[in-house]
């Protein structure tokens, strides 16, 4: 649906590039190559990026420096190996100057490769694993890393009575980034983790994991899982009764999404989580953008994935402002390092040494508002890096 | 420890429900069904739409959630399912993985490809203290109960109707059956009816544990597949001692031995498939 309203925009800026063929001809129009999961498991991530970089074509209009902008979309359905195909049919097929998305860290692992070789900037949109951006010297990242989203709450917990924690993650990279990073940080700061187990990635029943961390009898169960799966989790919390044994649930902000976090219902109020976006982020920025975004697409409220999809098109644009419409991959990555600018989750900035994105991270607590559940924030760490630490 | 245990066997019942509907087709009919887990899916999504969209009341969506896939069922296996009773086993996978992928696109283009959340009825949500290391779920017991049930009533059914009996003479012999003027044909269509609407069944009542999303029926299969295995094919109490097996050690693995927890039922699969190739209480193929 979403990737058919991108063809007729497509079609649309051909047939308005026909008309003015005199000016044209001095600038090909400029083809992003969007691959993300639109399907299976992981979709609810492609459709909110795909929302977000169609709402910001819709406001800021399709040409930038004299350049139209096409957006080609890719669904990959969470496997790797087509991630891997499409890039490289856009690149050498399609003639796209620029590849964008990227759900999943595999995903982006997967087509790292492609960029380095066809020298296409490649703007990782979602996936969070931290060395991503080590992958390949034309990535960069507009979503967040795990340890930047972790170490906050791992610091705030031992300052607010959370002493032993259990944490539970998904046993994939973003999670043991996750984990690695509580336990070194909380431990720093006087926590003790009293237990801990990797939950794999397909899994039917968190009963037993969640369980176990009320047996243990911690203060607090850290836990990250993927967008998407954190409904599942809260249940069994709710049906074990670990609130109702003083126990907390924190983690970073992924297991709290927004995008199913109203349909979670009264078990997730009073989570604490850490992450860089919340829809409740009170900034004219972010209302404005809210506002736009549930205008445009009905019943869907923009999550943490979704900004980094809004910000990935702001960082496209204003690099070619720079470059006078150049997408050449060093000239690109030369000119956004060290880019800053005004996003919806506050002010971010392209780390000019690891191309990766350092951005405020905010400190949440579920709460309902005017009938709806939102992650309220109520303390904010300035400016933190990917790896977690702050300037 | 006894909570572990419990949940198990909850756990166990569920897997039991949703996986005897395949050891009648597999069992009885000598049909690979792999689009088995699709019926299960089918059930689930009747149940979140009256739910949440009708806002009807999670009993009464129950026995929709049987009739609906049992229809569907039925109607399926009249039109295509008939056409490869005597086709090879490849066939029959071919087709019915085909029906697993059809449903499967057919789920996210009409329900979106996210899990559905639904919020049971509050007198069926949480937890009582029974003494010290014994917590028992509301919603669990509720299973275990209900899969008790359902389990009596298969027995009686097959023990001691009429229909019963017939389906019984039919496995074994269905040409002799024919023979003596049973309607084979029509037994098979209500069998395979009965199957997939007890899958809808557990498919509704697991969302609550388990969750449904349009990868359910390829998540689900190889429960299924070692439920069937293991418990060998065409019995009640065969299935249902392999199901609360497999459930019991899925969830204490998990527990005790978190890291290598989600590989314990396989290894349990192995040992038991060495120990007792034909199932538990397996007799040789009649075929």
């Amino acid at each position: 649906m979403i990737a058919r309203i991108f063809v007729r925009v497509g079609v649309a800026a051909l047939a308005l590039g026909a008309c003015v063929a005199s000016e044209a001809l001095a600038q090909q129009p400029l083809k992003i190559g969007f691959i993300e999961p639109m399907t299976g498991q992981f979709a609810s991530t492609g459709k909110q990026v795909a929302a977000a970089v169609k709402l910001y074509l819709a406001e800021h209009g399709d040409v930038v420096a004299g350049r139209k902008i096409e957006v080609l979309v890719r669904d990959d359905a969470n496997a790797p190996e087509t991630t891997k195909r499409y890039a490289q049919e856009l690149v050498a097929n399609d003639h796209v100057e620029i590849l964008a998305g990227f759900g999943l860290t595999p995903l982006a692992f997967a087509a790292a490769p492609i960029a380095t070789a066809a020298k296409t900037p490649m703007i990782v949109m979602s996936a969070g694993t931290f060395v991503i951006p080590q992958k390949s010297p034309y990535i960069i990242r507009t979503a967040f890393a795990l340890p930047q989203n972790t170490a906050p709450i791992a610091m705030w917990a031992p300052k607010h009575g959370i002493k032993k924690v259990y944490t539970m993650v998904t046993d994939y990279g973003p999670g043991i980034d996750s984990e690695t990073t509580f336990k070194n940080v909380f431990k720093a700061n006087g926590g003790e983790i009293v237990g801990e187990v990797r939950v794999p990635q397909q899994n039917p029943d968190y009963a037993p994991f969640v369980q176990r961390a009320k047996d243990a009898k911690p203060d607090a169960l850290f836990v990250f899982c993927p967008s998407g799966e954190g409904a599942a989790v809260m249940k069994q919390f709710a049906e074990r009764g670990l609130a109702k044994a003083g126990i907390k649930l924190i983690g970073p902000g992924d297991v709290t999404d927004d995008d199913i976090l109203d349909s979670m219902g009264d078990p997730a109020i009073g989570t604490i989580t850490s992450q860089h976006y919340s829809a409740d982020h009170p900034s004219a920025e972010n209302k404005a953008y809210v506002a736009a975004f549930e205008k445009a697409n009905p019943g869907m409220r923009p999550n943490f994935m979704s900004v980094g999809g809004w910000d990935g098109m702001e960082l496209v644009y204003e690099v070619l402002k720079k470059t006078n419409g150049s997408a050449e991959g060093d000239k690109f990555i030369a000119a956004a390092k060290g880019m800053s600018w005004m996003s919806p989750r506050g002010k971010i900035t392209v780390d000019p040494k690891t191309r990766d994105i350092i951005q405020n991270v905010y400190i949440r607590e579920v709460k309902r508002v005017n009938g709806h559940l939102f992650n309220v924030e109520f303390d904010t760490i300035p400016a933190v890096r990917p790896d977690g630490t702050t300037e | 420890m006894l909570t572990v245990l419990f949940d198990g066997v909850a756990y166990g019942a569920l897997l039991f429900l949703l996986a005897i509907g395949l050891s009648i087709t597999l069992g009885i009919m000598n049909f690979v069904n792999l689009a088995h887990g699709a019926f299960a899916m089918l059930g689930g999504y009747v149940a979140v739409v009256m739910l949440n969209k009708w806002g009807i009341p999670f009993l009464y969506c129950l026995p929709v959630a049987f009739i609906m896939p049992a229809l569907v069922g039925v109607a399926l296996e009249r039109t295509l399912y008939a056409r490869l009773y005597d086709a090879n086993p490849l066939d029959q996978v071919l087709f019915t993985i085909g029906i697993v992928f059809a449903s499967m696109a057919g789920a996210s283009y009409f329900m979106g490809a996210q899990h559905q959340i639904i919020q049971v009825p509050r007198f069926l949500q949480g937890q009582f203290h029974v003494f010290t290391g014994f917590d028992v779920g509301v919603y669990r017991l509720f299973l275990i109960g209900f899969c008790g049930v359902i389990t009596l009533l298969l027995h009686l059914a097959l023990m001691k109707t009429r229909f019963g009996s017939r389906l019984r003479a039919a496995v074994d012999n269905g040409r002799i059956a024919r023979g003596l003027g049973i309607n084979v044909n029509r037994l098979f269509a209500i069998s395979f009816g009965v199957g997939s609407g007890l899958a809808g069944l557990a498919g509704a009542l697991g969302i609550e544990i388990l969750d449904v999303d349009p990868v359910f029926p390829i998540k689900f299969l190889i429960y299924f597949m070692i439920v069937v295995a293991v418990g060998g094919t065409g019995t009640v109490g065969g299935p249902l001692a392999a199901a609360l097996i497999l459930g019991i050690f899925d969830v204490a693995g998990k527990y005790y031995i978190s890291q290598v927890g989600a590989f314990i039922i396989y290894a349990v699969m192995v040992a038991m498939l060495i120990w007792r190739p034909y199932g538990l209480f397996g007799r040789k193929a009649a075929r």
